[in-house]
């Protein structure tokens, strides 16, 4: 029989959490208060990987700054890229020719889906579940190959230009791109197999990080975790930019707003851009890639907000030009920054375990989050 | 967008509204700050806070901090802007009205210096907490210099 002794005391304790941990995705640090397995309060402490690139960006001309995009969200340096150009040429009021509008869509799309690959295939590997990180991180891998092919770098990429992009596709891409399209729909079902239906990646996932719509919003989450909580807002339908108004898809939206949701939207979302990549390809015109655009780079004084929608939300730019050759003022609006500022209120109740699931789900890149 | 415009005038004649490149941009005392995001965020739909920063001018010896909203879902923009003093820059905090300015305030109060009055937990967020200064002030020293190590 069991002896209970009066005189033992329970009490909450302190745990940190990282910066060294491979659940947290990168350097963030989490401070813990734990009442035995449950997750009382969360601290998110962040700022190690802070290189200062907004004040980097006031000493650079406005093309040295295109480097430094891709690594703020390093998992999809293309929309970043798309994300800075497209401010400065909002500015300046620069036309890009249609064939690089179009390039960079199928770009921006590929990063994204690669930026997906990897939230999908983590978190399983969060969960232990190891063989259904392969699939993703092989097709990703394609991914990398036609960056390499088209500017030779597969991750900090530097493909867009203020004006166009750097460079015209080889003639290899657009096979390359094919064959990948056509494997896409194996690897999603491969991932399906695997782990989507999979009793203990459900039980691990299901109800864990609920968050409503109306919290969600008022938390500023948004992308994916926001289309998680059942509102189809997705700036490339609502506010489109570029020539996203051209292409035909649609928005999944799942309703309960937990980690398993925010798990399987990203795999629909995988399908719809790849609707859109194939309507690129198909409509992609010939011509030039770059704009006739001035040597030097002065746009006039004035600001400018634009934001886009980046794999992890809505990604910002907010510009303030004094008419020099450099950038008075850049604020890098990143949607990590501000869905990690949401984690203390989603794990919060939960139990310690249930927090590796949540920080997977919310797919953070800590190159974003502390710029 | 120009009924906005004439409400927002009309409800608080302090604040200056002009069409700008790429959305409508008002300027609003700081004491006003509050009144007027209620009122965009209640009347006007604008129910999400879409960016929170703030701009160094040096030479005109003031901070501004600006803000950005978006209705969701019918994705129209606002931005809302207000001039601080630049040796006490201070603004009520937005972190009633939406918990997302929560970590953006601390960012702004991090990196430029700017008290939020009723931030329920105002400190650095992304610099170490024994870092003097704020980075993204114009006269922050960027090299080590004389008397710096």
């Amino acid at each position: 029989m069991a002896v209970i002794r009066e005189d033992l005391q329970t009490q909450e304790i302190e745990l940190n959490m990282g910066p060294q941990h491979p659940s947290t995705h990168g350097v963030y640090r989490a401070l813990l208060t734990l009442d035995g397995e449950k997750v009382v309060k969360v601290e998110n402490i962040i700022g190690y990987l802070h290189r200062g690139i907004e004040k980097l960006a006031e000493d650079r001309t406005y093309t040295q700054v295109i480097p430094y995009t891709d690594r703020l969200d390093y998992l999809a340096g293309m929309l970043n890229n798309l994300g800075y150009v497209q401010t400065v040429e909002k500015l300046m009021g620069i036309e890009v020719p249609e064939r690089a509008e179009y390039l960079r869509i199928i770009m921006a799309e590929l990063s994204r889906l690669a930026s997906h690959m990897v939230m999908v295939a983590s978190m399983a590997l969060d969960l232990s579940g190891w063989t259904a990180w392969f699939p993703p991180f092989r097709e990703r891998e394609r991914i990398l190959d036609l960056f390499e092919m088209t500017c030779g770098s597969r991750l900090t990429v530097s493909y867009m230009r203020i004006g166009g992009v750097a460079a015209d596709i080889p003639p290899g891409f657009l096979p390359a791109l094919e064959a990948f399209l056509n494997d896409l729909p194996q690897m999603i079902a491969e991932v399906n197999h695997l782990i989507t239906g999979n009793e203990i990646f459900q039980a691990r996932c299901r109800g864990v990080g609920k968050i409503d719509l109306e919290t969600a919003l008022a938390y500023g989450i948004t992308g994916p975790n926001l289309r998680a909580c059942g509102l189809p807002f997705d700036l490339r339908k609502a506010r489109p930019y570029g020539i996203y108004d051209r292409f035909e898809f649609d928005i999944p939206t799942l309703n309960n707003g937990d980690s398993y949701d925010r798990f399987v939207i990203r795999l629909l979302e995988m399908e719809q851009s790849a609707r859109i990549i194939r309507q690129a390809v198909a409509g992609l015109p010939e011509g030039p890639v770059m704009a006739k655009v001035p040597r030097v780079i002065k746009p006039p004084r004035g600001e400018v907000y634009h934001q886009i929608e980046g794999a992890k939300g809505i990604l910002g730019f907010y510009l303030v030009s004094d008419g020099s050759n450099k950038p008075y003022r850049l604020h890098i609006h990143s949607p990590s920054f501000v869905n990690l500022g949401a984690l203390p209120k989603i794990a919060a109740g939960g139990n310690i375990q249930d927090f590796v699931v949540n920080i997977a789900s919310i797919d953070i890149v800590l190159g974003e989050v502390d710029r | 967008m120009t009924m906005l415009i004439e409400e927002i005038q009309d409800h608080f004649p302090g604040v200056q509204i002009e069409q700008g490149v790429d959305m409508p941009v008002m300027v609003v005392p700081a004491d006003r700050l509050l009144a007027v995001m209620e009122e965009l965020k209640e009347k006007q739909g604008f129910n999400f806070l879409s960016g929170l920063t703030a701009v160094d001018y040096k030479d005109e010896d003031r901070i501004e901090m600006v803000y950005h909203l978006l209705a969701v879902p019918a994705a129209k923009m606002v931005r809302v802007k207000v001039n601080l003093n630049r040796q006490e820059p201070e603004v009520p905090s937005l972190t009633a009205i939406w918990p997302a300015a929560e970590v953006q305030e601390r960012e702004v109060f991090d990196l430029m210096g700017v008290i939020f009055q009723g931030h329920p937990d105002l400190k650095r967020i992304l610099c170490p907490d024994d870092f003097t200064g704020h980075p993204l002030r114009k006269d922050f020293q960027l090299n080590a210099g004389e008397g710096r190590e």
